[in-house]
């Protein structure tokens, strides 16, 4: 029978170490049962871009802690590009330590969703499936 | 958007968008999907196929990231397929492969592709054969497929694998366990991994009278392995090689491609039957059997009949 299955990657670019939240989420997003690929931590973004292009994605989760995020984030969306991912038709969120003074500029990158701490995980799964119930159906 | 027929072109020609795109087709057993796989069967039947499996914890990752490693290091290219479990309950699935195996991710000629288990039976997923027709066509050397932790009797992944390489370690249980049929027995090597554990040689010496205990003109040859710390890898894929060359230079490879074929077949039409059986009584009748099964009034064999129309 065919299957639509919502396929999540939460990768942590950059080098903080704590992966709390990120798995937290994928945890999360895995009992509302979506397929997720966690790729542990310290990830470049070309190494975030390649599993997005290899495991096909539907949606990314970035989660960072160090405040490389101005930096980094567009890095992943550059990436991406390179290698005919547009934000367009993927998901783009992230989580963590991110100013607010940042979201916007972020959004304009390719980013739909920041959240910060205290965030209900019941929240990013309704996000993500909001957004997968008005994605246009591939064609192919 | 492109067609299935172009994106088929595209992977033809080496472009991994396109072939991930379809193994998504493929995997989700789309009727795109299945065009896909007709088009790209044809092509497919040159890529070694080395099936991966063992207990869960036995290193299978950490394994797999070696020799992937080992495999590019003697000029080969590689497809991945590594399998983790859907939960029965949420039907979602953690996928955490990629974390041994990182560095490969920066490789452009390895292709690494998780998949959930999705219901499917002996450690693979439904589509994983499909997945690796697809890597196989894309031009792969090699295609390696990781199984989901198997226990005793998960033995699909060896109807799929030109070569099977069964993960051990030491401690897991005694050599009795080892004389059990069924996952022992699919082993065209076996291999002791966590070798710098204590027990390791205890374990290959039981391993090895079991194997000289067999009646297979070929002898099973056991390796130790530390996936960790990348030792006994070189060996492992000597063996992988001499096995390859075995099956190649005699009749056991015909044989074995029919028996995967026809297992191919029929696993997909007993699928087929079964999704036919369930849309032809949507109408209640199959809740009411269950329901009589589950009350203990008519037995499991009579409701099949009465299902099948026997």
């Amino acid at each position: 029978m065919p299957e639509e299955k919502i396929r999540v990657l939460i990768a942590k670019p950059g080098l903080d170490g704590h992966d709390r939240g990120a798995k937290v989420v994928a945890r999360a997003l895995r009992d509302a049962g979506m397929e997720v690929i966690y790729t542990g931590i310290r990830q470049t973004p070309e190494m975030i871009a390649e599993a997005a292009l290899q495991e096909d994605v539907d949606v990314i989760g970035l989660s960072i802690l160090s405040g490389a995020h101005m930096e980094l984030f567009p890095r992943v969306v550059r990436a991406l590009r390179e290698r005919e991912i547009s934000p367009d038709e993927v998901l783009l969120f992230a989580g963590g330590i991110i100013p607010d003074a940042d979201i916007e500029p972020l959004k304009q990158a390719g980013f739909q969703a920041i959240f910060g701490p205290g965030t209900s995980t019941e929240d990013i799964i309704k996000f993500v499936r909001d957004w997968a119930a008005r994605r246009p159906a591939r064609a192919v | 958007m492109p067609t299935v027929e172009e994106l088929v072109d595209r992977l033809l020609a080496g472009n991994r968008r396109a072939l991930s795109r379809l193994l998504t087709l493929i995997e989700n057993d789309t009727p795109e999907g299945r065009r896909a796989l007709r088009l790209l069967y044809p092509k497919s039947g040159r890529a070694h196929t080395i099936g991966l499996t063992g207990s869960a914890g036995s290193g299978k990752s950490t394994l797999s990231g070696a020799i992937a490693r080992a495999t590019r290091r003697r000029g080969h290219t590689l497809g991945i397929v590594a399998i983790d479990p859907t939960s029965p309950f949420s039907q979602g699935a953690i996928l955490g492969d990629r974390i041994r195996m990182q560095d490969l991710t920066s490789d452009p000629q390895v292709f690494l592709r998780s998949m959930a288990t999705r219901g499917g039976m002996g450690g693979l997923a439904p589509s994983t054969a499909g997945v690796v027709t697809a890597l196989d066509a894309f031009g792969k050397d090699a295609v390696l497929v990781e199984t989901v932790g198997a226990g005793q009797d998960e033995v699909e992944v060896a109807a799929m694998a030109d070569t099977t390489v069964v993960v051990l370690t030491p401690g897991a249980g005694d050599d009795v366990q080892a004389m059990k049929a069924g996952i022992m027995e699919i082993a065209d090597i076996l291999v002791v991994n966590k070798s710098d554990l204590p027990n390791a040689d205890l374990l290959a010496r039981q391993l090895s009278s079991i194997v000289d205990a067999s009646p297979s003109p070929r002898r099973t040859p056991i390796v130790k392995t530390a996936g960790a710390l990348d030792e006994g890898i070189d060996a492992l894929l000597d063996e992988i090689e001499q096995h390859r060359a075995y099956i190649t230079s005699s009749s056991v490879q015909e044989e074995h491609r029919r028996a995967r074929a026809r297992h191919q077949v029929l696993t997909l039409a007993r699928q087929r039957l079964i999704d036919r059986l369930v849309a032809q009584h949507t109408d209640g009748r199959l809740d009411a059997l269950v329901e009589r099964v589950a009350r203990h009034e008519l037995d499991p064999h009579s409701a099949a009949d009465e299902l099948t129309g026997e």
